[in-house]
């Protein structure tokens, strides 16, 4: 329960804290103080209050009137942050703070810093993660991972980065930067870089839950709907993706009945919402492409044609090597595999060197029972170097056709 | 915020002719105008070529003279513009004004204040 009210009240602390103080650090501080304050007096005697945000608000706000007036640094300061602070606790509800949550997000995602940066502060200051909790997620040193966000906070400073609210076509503008963060946050957690963990659990609930914030905070904005939508699809099949030994299970193989249907469910959901509000972008198309797998009952249900039909949409809007690697698998469910592989001849050039490249004509040649060239095209898979887990894959396929 | 913008470009980029430069002046005159406008040009100045460039450093009391610019990079200092901004997203803004920002680069760094005692 109190870990609810801090997922829906920190972003929106630290938003009003930002706004009325200008100090990333006060407010991060303050925030995590009145928190603590509240776990410890909050429990089975002392309920909850109805509005726990307005405590932690008067809390927070207290705690960082008491610095600031202390800090010699601020006194010039001080009367004027007195002024702003006397504006109160606003009255609760879902979309409160709207504006300062959506500055909050776009500071954290400045395109003057750096990926790392982004991510890192994203999750600190709008996911509520501790340092220590990022560090572990990233597999990283806590004083490495604390080192980082010092260095964004302090450039962020000098560097006089705003997380004031913007208008309408800066958001615009801007609101692009934080979807993809929020992606590879995502991206990070499903196909982690770590060969200990394939899949990072806990890097995809919170992407999944920045996105839906990004949802609630812009309900008319289709691409966040498409970009919610393609998380909880792609991440429905978060318990069928390895096998007991670690290696990755092929969509084809994997056990659908063990596909999250409450996932896929508020995947559809907000796949309507995204096709209701218009076009759909770059997300909103992955997202539909995601949704023929996970409405599809079994793997030969899938609607191949249509799939074929969003990847052309999707590259008519971008040309992408691997979306094109991607259309022609997808092609080789339709039209068979040998056209699957013609299909791919011409993108040996541009992928050179690319792993799923080799992997995926050696899968169709396998297929068609040209195992020699099959085992040639995993080997030249083997030799990318890629992701532990995938590794074991292409090696396991490797002994299957009897090649070492 | 004052910030100093920076203006890098290879002197192979840009106007190479002295027609080719004159052409460019107008943009040049008009980026400063529109600074002056808005209040926010504090100064700034055009740099000759890298060519005319020396390098002084003190190392070990003694002056180590070098004939160029500091870095030899491709790209070379051409200039700078001390500006009056808000943020840094104000000083990107008129950063991407500049008129060499197509073809070189506009390096943005705040600048120090340094308090009054």
């Amino acid at each position: 329960m109190i870990d609810e009210v801090f997922r829906t009240e920190w972003p929106k602390l630290v938003a009003i804290l930002v706004r009325d103080f200008g100090d990333l650090e006060l407010a991060e501080d303050c925030a995590q103080d009145a928190f603590v304050q509240a776990s410890q007096k909050w429990g089975a005697d002392v309920p909850i209050p109805d509005r726990p945000g307005a405590w932690l608000t008067t809390t927070a706000r207290r705690r960082a009137l008491d610095i600031v007036r202390r800090s010699s640094s601020y006194k010039t300061k001080v009367a004027e942050l007195e002024v702003q602070a006397k504006r109160g606790p606003r009255p609760g509800g879902a979309g409160e703070l709207v504006d300062e949550q959506l500055a909050l997000l776009l500071g954290c995602c400045h395109p003057a810093l750096n990926h790392e940066a982004q991510v890192a502060l994203t999750l600190r200051l709008v996911a509520g993660l501790t340092t220590d909790q990022i560090a572990r997620a990233f597999l990283v040193e806590e004083a490495t991972m604390s080192k980082r966000i010092t260095r964004a906070k302090t450039k962020i400073r000098q560097a006089g980065i705003s997380f004031d609210p913007v208008d309408r076509t800066v958001l615009e503008e801007r609101v692009d930067a934080v979807r993809h963060i929020v992606y590879l946050i995502f991206t990070e957690g499903h196909a982690s870089s770590s060969e200990a963990e394939f899949v990072r659990g806990d890097l995809c609930d919170e992407a999944a839950w920045l996105a839906s914030l990004l949802t609630q905070l812009l309900p008319g904005d289709s691409e966040s709907h498409g970009l919610h939508a393609l998380i909880c699809f792609t991440d429905s099949r978060r318990a069928t993706r390895l096998d007991a030994d670690g290696i990755p299970v092929m969509l084809e193989d994997q056990d659908r009945c063990k596909w999250d249907r409450r996932k896929i469910a508020a995947g559809l959901l907000s796949m309507r919402r995204a096709t209701e509000l218009g076009e759909l972008g770059m997300f909103g198309l992955q997202a539909l492409l995601a949704s023929f797998h996970a409405s599809a009952p079994t793997f030969d249900e899938t609607n191949w044609k249509q799939i074929v039909r969003t990847y052309d949409h999707l590259l008519s809007i971008s040309e992408s090597p691997v979306v094109e690697l991607n259309r022609a698998i997808a092609l080789s469910f339709v039209e068979g595999p040998e056209v699957g592989l013609a299909a791919i001849e011409p993108l040996r050039g541009p992928l050179d060197g690319y792993v799923y490249l080799y992997s995926a004509e050696a899968e169709l040649l396998r297929k068609l029972g040209r195992e020699s060239e099959a085992i040639d095209r995993y080997r030249l898979a083997v030799g990318c170097d890629p992701p532990h887990a995938e590794r074991m894959l292409i090696e396991r396929r490797l002994g299957e056709l009897g090649g070492p | 915020m004052k910030y100093a913008l920076l203006l890098y470009s290879s002197e192979a980029a840009g106007p190479q002719t002295e027609e080719e430069m004159m052409a460019e002046m107008p943009e040049w005159f008009g980026f400063t105008e529109e600074l002056d406008q808005a209040g926010a040009n504090l100064g700034g100045e055009a740099l000759l070529p890298a060519a005319t460039a020396t390098t002084v450093q003190v190392r070990d009391g003694n002056r180590v003279t070098t004939d160029g610019p500091f870095a030899e990079t491709k790209e070379v200092l051409g200039g700078f513009y001390i500006i009056e901004a808000e943020d840094l997203d104000a000083a990107m803004a008129w950063a991407e004004k500049v008129p060499c920002a197509p073809y070189g680069s506009v390096e943005i760094r705040p600048v120090m204040e340094i308090p009054e005692q």
